[in-house]
């Protein structure tokens, strides 16, 4: 119980320090760090897998996505203003926050869980991989042909050679 | 490892069980014998903390006598002779002096004195918090790596059942430090080469994991352990079944080997710091300790990468023939992994560095393509597991021109208009 709440404590104040901070590379780098936690959290309770793909994908890939969005976006640092515009917009702030953290709670109060005598069931990869690819083949594959899709055409933007990018 | 993971592979392995001889039992029964000595509530974190201790002192202590090898080979490969003056120090409370030169095997001890002592700059305009994480995050995430590697049959210090997964979601935390590095500096040649670094990585990431997913998909498993225990046969006890020896494994060995001379900035693609045109690149604001720590990263990945593709290619700690067995299981693994190192110190000697164009371009437009050719190459032995006989023969032919014809039909419409290339020499 206290890992838990030192990872819970860990991975929201790195997200709430992420949103008060004004350099944004700092934010995306708490951000970061927050989602490090949430494997964290998957890792305590014994989802390996999730956890190494949560590394991977979010700290390994989605973080330089980020990264590179605010480093190519990024206006001067005197324009940029944390202080919400109008009273408007702190309205639609709190509107869509609402909304997000409403759908949350109803989907989480609404789901039918265990109750907590039982041991967490102890998932190897190979059962894993059997699940996804017995009852979830179509998903998986679907998700498959996508990624591969986006894979080739990433090498045929690479390979037509324009004049002007030829050294 | 515990008890349970011994009973499971020596259920695997009935013939090498009976070699598990006193030798190679000698570092669990080290360690067994001296946990022994402390209460039994603490001795599980004992357990870990010794093989943590090992593993820094082992490859501490093996990174200092690879940047040895290093400049002694590469003074080797450009006819000089290399360092050969650090010998014993001479200590004042001694009455003599041993006036040994040890071949200049103490180098880096020297080096690592060096490195203390410089002066430490930091600009004034860096982000201090984040100028020094990142050396500091980049060794612990390239340390992390060597948690998987199967040493010896006995020898692995986590076994874990997503040990690959485990090893990529730690290498690629380096990414972030390559980041942190190149911005945290305030200097734009800095931040621009963090960003060429960034593109290298990111792209030889992506033949590095297609080259290994066929050793996946054959072996049936991500575990590193259970990958290496599935190479140990041999044919009439002398060929052994790595999968190195198989037409898609060599070919994604090689694949493999690209990547992660790219994957480590190693020469021919160590653009990110080429010395001589972009004053070490991202770590152009590093010096002393600081830059020593993403020297030592460079090449504790370098050698967790070689461990991996020793793991998946080269048959991990089995021996090449089965009467050799008798030498212990961890030592054919070092063996194997000085000789990667050796390799790729000899790669470094020999090639040119490549040009960001030419580096991207082989990346995207042949390693990709092939290490996905490669995978179905990969999937077509699988399903042909069963086939024996003359069939056999069918089947190696069909997997090796699978692999070879895209090779030499793409390499000859990449380089269509560029070879031959022709030189001319002033007479």
């Amino acid at each position: 119980m206290i890992t838990l709440t030192f990872i819970a404590l860990v991975t929201l104040a790195a997200a709430a320090v992420a949103m008060s901070q004004r350099n944004l590379i700092h934010s995306a780098l708490l951000l970061v760090a927050s989602w490090a936690g949430i494997a964290g959290f998957y890792l305590w309770a014994g989802a390996e897998f999730v956890a190494f793909a949560q590394i991977l994908v979010y700290v390994g890939a989605v973080s330089m996505v980020v990264l590179f969005a605010v480093l190519l976006t990024r206006r001067s640092h005197a324009e940029l203003a944390i202080a919400p515009a109008s009273v408007k917009r702190i309205l639609a702030a709190i509107v869509a926050g609402g909304a997000v953290l409403g759908a949350l709670f109803g989907a989480v109060l609404s789901t039918p869980l265990a109750s907590a005598a039982a041991p967490p069931p102890a998932i190897s990869v190979k059962a894993l991989g059997a699940q996804l690819l017995g009852r979830h083949t179509a998903s998986v594959l679907l998700i498959a042909v996508l990624l591969t899709v986006a894979l080739l055409g990433a090498v045929v933007i690479a390979s037509t050679n324009s004049k002007e990018d030829a050294p | 490892m515990n008890s349970s993971g011994l009973s499971l592979l020596s259920a695997h392995l009935p013939v090498a069980a009976a070699a598990d001889g006193l030798l190679e039992r000698l570092p669990l029964t080290l360690r067994d014998t001296f946990v022994q000595w402390f209460p039994a509530p603490t001795q599980w974190l004992l357990h870990h903390l010794i093989s943590i201790v090992g593993i820094l002192a082992i490859f501490g202590l093996f990174f200092a006598f690879t940047t040895v090898a290093e400049r002694k080979l590469l003074g080797r490969l450009q006819n000089r002779l290399g360092p050969n003056r650090a010998g014993v120090p001479k200590f004042s409370f001694l009455p003599f002096h041993l006036k040994h030169k040890l071949f200049g095997l103490t180098q880096p001890f020297a080096d690592a004195v060096k490195a203390l002592t410089k002066e430490d700059i930091v600009p004034a305009a860096a982000d201090k918090l984040l100028h020094f994480l990142a050396p500091v995050l980049v060794v612990a995430f390239s340390l992390l790596t060597f948690a998987v590697l199967p040493f010896g049959r006995n020898l692995i210090p986590v076994e874990l059942d997503a040990a690959l997964l485990y090893f990529f979601a730690a290498g690629s935390a380096t990414e972030l430090t390559i980041f942190m590095a190149g911005w945290a500096s305030r200097n734009k040649y800095s931040l621009l080469s963090a960003m060429r670094a960034l593109a290298q990585v990111i792209s030889y990431e992506l033949p590095l994991l297609l080259s290994v997913i066929p050793v996946v998909l054959v072996a049936g498993t991500l575990s590193t352990q259970e990958i290496v225990v599935a190479q140990g046969f041999w044919t009439f006890g002398l060929l052994p079944h790595w999968f190195i020896f198989t037409p898609w494994g060599a070919a994604g060995f090689l694949l493999f080997l690209v990547a992660a001379l790219a994957e480590s900035n190693r020469s021919p693609f160590d653009l990110p710091e080429a010395e001589s045109e972009l004053i070490a690149g991202h770590l152009t604001e590093y010096s002393g300790f600081k830059y020593a720590l993403f020297f030592m990263a460079e090449y504790f990945g370098l050698t967790a990468l070689s461990g991996l593709g020793v793991t998946l290619f080269l048959g991990g700690w089995q021996a090449p023939c089965a009467f050799l067995q008798f030498i212990p299981s961890y030592l054919w693994f070092m063996g194997k992994l000085v000789g990667m190192i050796v390799f790729f110190i000899w790669v470094r000697g020999t090639l040119l560095r490549l040009r960001i164009d030419q580096l991207t371009r082989l990346s995207w437009q042949f390693l990709v393509p092939l290490a996905l050719i490669n995978l179905g190459n990969a999937a077509f032995w699988a399903l042909t597991g069963a086939w024996s006989g003359p069939l056999q023969i069918v089947r190696w032919a069909v997997s090796a021109a699978l692999i070879v014809v895209p090779f030499v039909l793409m390499g000859r419409s990449l380089t269509r208009g560029q070879a031959p290339r022709t030189y001319r020499y002033a007479t």
